[in-house]
C-alpha cells in the first residue's frame, strides 16, 4: 500500500537521517541484550519509535538520537525479561576489590584472550556495559554519552572506572581459574 | 580522585586539571598504576570487544517498510527474476566483450566514457552484482547514496514510461565514484549511471557499441548514460523530455 505523498517525504528525510547510524544501533542493542535475534527485534522497535517521534528531532545528533531510542528500547526490554542485574551489587564487589595489585604487565592478553575480553564485558551489568561500548566502540564524549545514558556526566565517569575496574577483577579471575591447579 | 583519573584517562580534562592529575601521577604510585590499569582495560576493549555491524537481514527488514512485514517476501518478484533471465541471455554476447573490454574494475579516464559505461552494464550482469539496494521505491534507493557518493543523484521515476526501478549500486566511471540506477523493461535489464557535469546540456545522443545500446545526454548540470540490451528506439524513451 503506497504511502500518501507527505508520509513519503517524512520517510525519505527519516532514514537519510537515521540509516547512516544502524550499525551503531545495532552494535549496542547487541551487547545490551546479549544475542543476535533480540538485538535486530531492539532495532526494529527503536526505528519504530524513532519514525513516530521523527517530528521532535531536530537534525543535530543523529546517532546520538537513535542511540537514546536504542538503548531505552532495550532497558524496556531487559526490566521486562528480568535480566537487570542491578548494578547495586556488582558496587559491592568492585569497592572490596584490594588496591594493591600486580601492574599490567602481568596481565598480558593474546589472542585467546579476546574471548575473555567479550565473556567479561557480557558479564558487566548493563549500564557498565552501555557505557564502555558508547565509549570505547562509538568514540562518544561525556557528554554524549551523558545525553544517550540520560545521566549526569558525573554518573558516567563512575560507571565507567567501575567498569574498567570490574572487568579487569572478570579477566584476571577467569585467567587465573584456568591455571593448572597445584595439587588440590 | 578515581572520577578524575578516569577523565584523565579518556582524555576529557581540561588543560589546567590535566598539569594537574599529572603532576600527581609523578608522585602518587598509588595513582600511576590505577591509571595504567584503567588504560589497559581501555586497550583491552577497543581491540578485542567485536563491533557488532547490523546483518543484511535487519537492513531488508527496515528497508522495505519498518511498520508492515517483519520478514522478507517469501514471493520473489519479477525485478529478481528478470535480471537472471537477462543475464543468461546476454551471457553469450557478453563472452565475446569480455576479450574486447579489458577485465580490469577500473580503466583508465582517457579510454573514453563510453566504453567504461557497456564494461560497467557486462560487468554488473556476470559478477551477478547489479544492486547494493535492491528496491522498487526511488524513497529508498536514493537515500541510500547519503554518505556514499559525494553528491546526491536524482532517482528518477520512470514507470510512467515503462522503465521499473528495480535498485541501485555503486559504480565506477571516468575516474570517479558514480551512481547507478537499475531500470527493468520485459526482460531488458537497464543501467542509468549518472553524475554531476556542469559542462552544459547535452541533447540525447544514441549510439551502439559491443552489441549494446548507450543513451547519453546532459541536463541541468547531471550527465546521464543509459546502457542496456533493449532495442535503441525504446532506450530512447529513458531520455525524454525530464
Amino acid at each position: 500500500m503506497r504511502e500518501p505523498a507527505g508520509d513519503a517525504v517524512r520517510r525519505a528525510r527519516f532514514e537519510r537521517a537515521l540509516l547512516p547510524h544502524l550499525d551503531a544501533a545495532y552494535n549496542l542493542a547487541r551487547w545490551l541484550t546479549g544475542n543476535p535475534e533480540d538485538a535486530q527485534d531492539m532495532v526494529q522497535e527503536a526505528c519504530l519509535r524513532a519514525l513516530t517521534f521523527f517530528d521532535g528531532f531536530h537534525g543535530e545528533d543523529g546517532r546520538g538520537w537513535l542511540l537514546t531510542i536504542v538503548r531505552n528500547t532495550c532497558y524496556d526490554w531487559l526490566r521486562k525479561h528480568r535480566r537487570l542485574a542491578t548494578a547495586m551489587d556488582a558496587e559491592w564487589e568492585v569497592e572490596s576489590a584490594p588496591d594493591r595489585m600486580p601492574g599490567p604487565e602481568a596481565l598480558q592478553l593474546r589472542q585467546a584472550d579476546q574471548r575473555l575480553v567479550k565473556e567479561g564485558i557480557e558479564k558487566l551489568p548493563a549500564e557498565y556495559r552501555e557505557a564502555l561500548v558508547l565509549r570505547e566502540l562509538e568514540g562518544m564524549s561525556y557528554k554524549q554519552i551523558a545525553r544517550v545514558s540520560g545521566v549526569p556526566i558525573g554518573t558516567v565517569m563512575s560507571r565507567l572506572a567501575r567498569a574498567r575496574k570490574r572487568l579487569e577483577q572478570e579477566i584476571r579471575r577467569v585467567a587465573q581459574a584456568s591455571w593448572p591447579a597445584t595439587g588440590k | 580522585m578515581d572520577a578524575l583519573l578516569t577523565a584523565y584517562v579518556d582524555d576529557e580534562l581540561d588543560l589546567v586539571h590535566n598539569l594537574e592529575v599529572e603532576r600527581h601521577l609523578k608522585e602518587c604510585g598509588a595513582c600511576a598504576s590505577a591509571v595504567e590499569r584503567q588504560q589497559a582495560m581501555k586497550r583491552a576493549v577497543a581491540q578485542h570487544a567485536p563491533y557488532y555491524s547490523a546483518p543484511a537481514e535487519l537492513r531488508r527488514r527496515l528497508g522495505f517498510d519498518s511498520r508492515e512485514r517483519s520478514r522478507p517476501s517469501l514471493f520473489r518478484s519479477w525485478a529478481h527474476w528478470a535480471p537472471r533471465l537477462a543475464l543468461a541471455a546476454a551471457c553469450l554476447a557478453a563472452v565475446v566483450v569480455m576479450w574486447r573490454v579489458a577485465p580490469f574494475p577500473f580503466r583508465p579516464p582517457s579510454e573514453g566514457i563510453e566504453s567504461q559505461v557497456v564494461a560497467g552494464h557486462v560487468r554488473s550482469l556476470l559478477a551477478n552484482h547489479l544492486m547494493d539496494v535492491p528496491s522498487s521505491d526511488q524513497h529508498t534507493v536514493k537515500p541510500w547514496f547519503t554518505g556514499r557518493l559525494d553528491f546526491a543523484p536524482e532517482v528518477p521515476d520512470l514507470s510512467g514510461k515503462g522503465f521499473k526501478l528495480t535498485g541501485g549500486r555503486l559504480d565506477y566511471l571516468n575516474g570517479r565514484t558514480v551512481a547507478a540506477l537499475v531500470y527493468q523493461r520485459r526482460q531488458h535489464t537497464i543501467n542509468l549511471f549518472t553524475w554531476p557535469d556542469r559542462s552544459g546540456d547535452l541533447p540525447a545522443q544514441s549510439s551502439t557499441r559491443d552489441g549494446f545500446h548507450v543513451m547519453h545526454w546532459r541536463r541541468d548540470g547531471v550527465e546521464w548514460w543509459a546502457v542496456s540490451d533493449l532495442n535503441a528506439g525504446e532506450l530512447a524513451e529513458m531520455a525524454g523530455g525530464g
